[in-house]
């Protein structure tokens, strides 16, 4: 039970990362700024990528029936995922080695800014859907269709919410990515704002209609830790709207990193100790022990040797501010 | 079809066009570290653009890999979820390994890639190796599932419930060094060939280009050292296959009758409901020598297996013949150019050469794809062989040509785009390199 918990952990933290990053490169809806974007996004974004894998491949060995019950009642929107994850990528890399001309160009970030918004938003179902309620397993087999839970107003308020924090987030890094152009920190600082402010009305209704989407979340979400939380992502979150007001970029990034981090971790306790609600546990899902030992150990092995590398990556690549030429 | 033949159909796709960049991905990488070595030791400038322009191509290639790669961690769990739940806890472990390896070689692909100019060299070139280990890493942990799907070991099934599970015995599985090292250096010997054959057609074009000589040879050299190795790790693996799996070597070699002293049959029509290949070459004691070393020994033909238990014996048949067949012409160019190599003491630059290295290049990918089909049609009907049937573990999902349809539809649009790109990165490429091979070395700008 402990390891489960400790591997949720671990999962939840890739997982946060994942979207972390995966905000990042949704930002191309910001249609002039463009070439910042591609700077900030082309040494790591490859890196990006590779959360999403680790997630899914971690989820499938310590979880297996999770996975296999996700998989099938989630397909037609996990499809949907694929899908945007398959185009946005391949768009962002064939915008990168074929800018030449700008009709070509133009062509891929229409496609890579569609995909950007399709992905999350498909996402946010499937996260909606898990807490739903409305999957059911019984005896080990699937018996709600492949239409419940992410067709309901609950898992759309979701996608809409990830939406908008992935926007908000994006926006906000950029602002701190570019500080030697002060016209484009404006630009940026404008759609950070915007999508901040417009983040307040679509929590509320995911709030509320959590009371009947997903009423074991709602519940939750009275216990003694809940204001806590609530509290911190809201001075966090007011804290990165008055330093990007104030122009005070790098405390706004801190303080949205910590909003979206409490929000993951708050959606985190809410669904504990389920993995797909009512009927799939951290413990009646996860694998044999052997295996969970294992993979105990490879995760710490892999910890070990990845983050000093992401450090260093970070390190080389952010140490110097850009002065790239913006485009090639 | 059935909706089982649409899941099997997108797995199969999206495996080749995976395929392909996983073994450019691993194959590339060697050959730019040994680029950069070369630069390191005789700080000629051609070895360095050499280096930074494989690095660009590997880019795009390990790009579309990790893409085609999260599809397929997606798609086992969309396509064959009964597989992955009573598979997930005893070989997911590699899956998680690997993606620890994919990882770090993102990592430090992206340190090598824009790292040019901000690290020391010999740290850059180190970064350079962590990528080629990496990827290899990654083969290794991904071909260890494979080939416990061939050979499951590590669990025991008491009352149908697992109980014993063992994943490092999972890992280890008697398939595993035999498939792990055939798909290595099939893996090189693909990428040497393939980037020899684009060189030699440069070098056909202007055969006065030091940056396509210098990239001949060493592509060249990792290629076909890595043949004849590949050719003889797949006699030890067909061993391996004869003794665990003999529906799959019956069909490779479209053998339908138990018999000592068996012939080898190259080619031809099998025949399932007359049990036999009508048009092949046979050779006498052929096929008894080459699985177990003995030209009386006995061996096991599709008559001892049940019939509902044959794989396609056409396509796995065919399919080997393909593979073998372009692994006999790699060998026997790689042995003319290794000839002339010694003869000449230099990097072998005849016209004929080249031209046959221009048609052999793409000949290892197709070993490659014809050797994935032998070994998964192969495996069928069984995705965990002996223990569970692929139409067992397909999901319930109705409609599944949809999926298919629209992935089809994305993998052909993404081949023609990098096709395209591809091209134009070579073309491009071509005078440019050839002036800066000469000039001062343009360092301030990279992609």
């Amino acid at each position: 039970m402990l390891v489960a918990v400790v591997l949720y952990a671990l999962s939840g933290g890739a997982d946060y990362g994942g979207g972390m990053w995966d905000l990042l490169a949704s930002g191309p809806r910001a249609l002039r700024q463009r070439a910042a974007i591609e700077h900030a996004i082309g040494p790591i974004w490859e890196a990006n990528h590779v959360w999403l894998v680790l997630v899914i491949v971690v989820f499938f060995t310590a979880f297996p029936p999770g996975f296999a019950a996700t998989m099938t009642a989630l397909h037609i929107p996990m499809t949907a995922v694929l899908i945007g994850i398959v185009l946005r990528g391949s768009a962002f890399v064939f915008r990168r080695y074929d800018a030449r001309d700008d009709a070509v160009h133009r062509r891929w970030s229409a496609l890579f800014g569609a995909a950007s918004f399709f992905t999350p938003f498909a996402l946010g179902l499937c996260l909606g859907a898990l807490a739903s309620s409305e999957i059911r397993v019984i005896d080990g087999r699937l018996s709600s269709g492949f239409f419940a839970g992410w067709t309901r107003p609950f898992a759309v308020a979701c996608g809409l919410f990830a939406l908008g924090l992935f926007a908000f987030l994006a926006a906000t890094y950029l602002t701190v990515d570019t500080e030697s152009e002060p016209d484009l920190q404006d630009d940026f600082r404008t759609r950070a704002l915007t999508a901040g402010v417009s983040l307040a009305p679509i929590a509320a209704i995911t709030f509320v209609l959590a009371r009947n989407g997903a009423p074991t979340i709602f519940a939750k979400l009275t216990s003694w830790w809940a204001p806590v939380l609530v509290g911190v992502t809201s001075v966090c979150a007011i804290g990165a709207l008055v330093g990007l007001w104030s122009r005070r970029f790098r405390w706004a990034r801190a303080a949205a990193v910590g909003q979206v981090a409490c929000i993951l971790v708050g959606w985190g306790l809410a669904q504990y100790p389920y993995l797909v609600i009512p009927d799939l546990t951290l413990t009646n899902a996860a694998t044999v022990p052997s295996t969970l030992t294992a993979l105990q150990s490879a995760l710490a092995v892999g910890a070990a040797v990845l983050f000093p590398a992401f450090g260093y990556l970070f390190y080389v690549f952010k140490r110097r501010p850009a002065s790239l030429p913006p485009s090639d | 079809m059935t909706d089982l033949d649409f899941a099997r159909s997108q797995m199969a796709l999206s495996l080749a066009f995976h395929i392909v960049f996983a073994a450019v991905g691993i194959g590339m990488p060697l050959l730019m570290a040994v680029a950069e070595a070369l630069y390191l030791r005789s700080r000629e400038p051609v070895y360095l653009d050499l280096a930074r322009r494989w690095a660009s191509g590997t880019a795009i290639l390990f790009a579309v890999g990790a893409v085609s790669g999260t599809v397929l961690s997606f798609e086992l769990g969309l396509l064959w979820p009964g597989f992955m739940q009573y598979a997930g806890g005893i070989i997911g472990l590699p899956f998680s390994l690997e993606g620890f390896a994919f990882f770090t070689e993102a990592i430090f692909l992206g340190i090598y890639l824009y790292g040019w100019d901000r690290i020391p060299a010999v740290l850059h070139w180190l970064a350079g190796i962590v990528v080629a280990a990496s990827g290899v890493l990654s083969a290794v942990f991904v071909v260890m599932v494979n080939a416990w799907m061939n050979a499951p070991t590590g669990f025991e099934v008491v009352d149908g419930r697992l109980t014993n599970v063992d994943p490092i015995a999972a890992m280890l599985n008697p398939a595993s060094p035999g498939q792990v090292i055939h798909m290595l250096l099939a893996a090189f010997a693909a990428t040497g060939f393939v980037v020899a054959g684009v060189h030699a057609f440069f070098l056909l074009r202007d055969r006065a280009s030091a940056f396509h000589r210098h990239a001949l040879g060493i592509a060249l050299g990792v290629g076909a050292l890595a043949t004849p190795l590949q050719i003889a790790s797949g006699d030890v693996l067909a061993r391996m296959v004869a003794q665990r799996q003999p529906a799959k070597l019956a069909a490779m070699e479209a053998h339908y009758h138990t018999r000592a002293a068996a012939p080898l049959t190259i080619g031809g029509i099998p025949d399932d409901a007359a049990m036999t290949t009508r048009y092949g070459l046979h050779i006498p004691w052929a096929l008894s020598l080459l699985a177990w070393h003995d030209p009386s020994a006995p061996v096991r033909g599709l008559d001892s297996i049940p019939r509902d238990e044959w794989p396609n014996t056409r396509i796995v048949h065919w399919a080997f013949d393909l593979m073998v067949g372009a692994g006999v012409a790699m060998l026997a160019v790689a042995g003319w150019a290794g000839w002339l190599w010694r003869r000449w003491r230099r990097v072998p630059d005849e016209r004929w050469l080249l031209r046959a290295l221009v048609i052999v290049g793409p000949l290892g990918l197709v070993a490659i794809e014809a050797g994935w089909v032998v070994t998964e049609v192969g495996r069928q009907p069984w995705i965990i062989y002996g223990v569970m049937r692929t139409a067992e573990s397909v999901t319930p999902m109705p409609g599944l040509a949809v999926p298919f349809t629209t992935f089809t539809a994305i993998y052909l649009f993404l081949s023609v785009v990098l096709v395209y790109l591809l091209r134009r990165q070579f073309i491009e490429t071509d005078p440019r390199a050839v002036r800066r091979a000469r000039g001062p070395l343009d360092v301030s700008r990279d992609d």
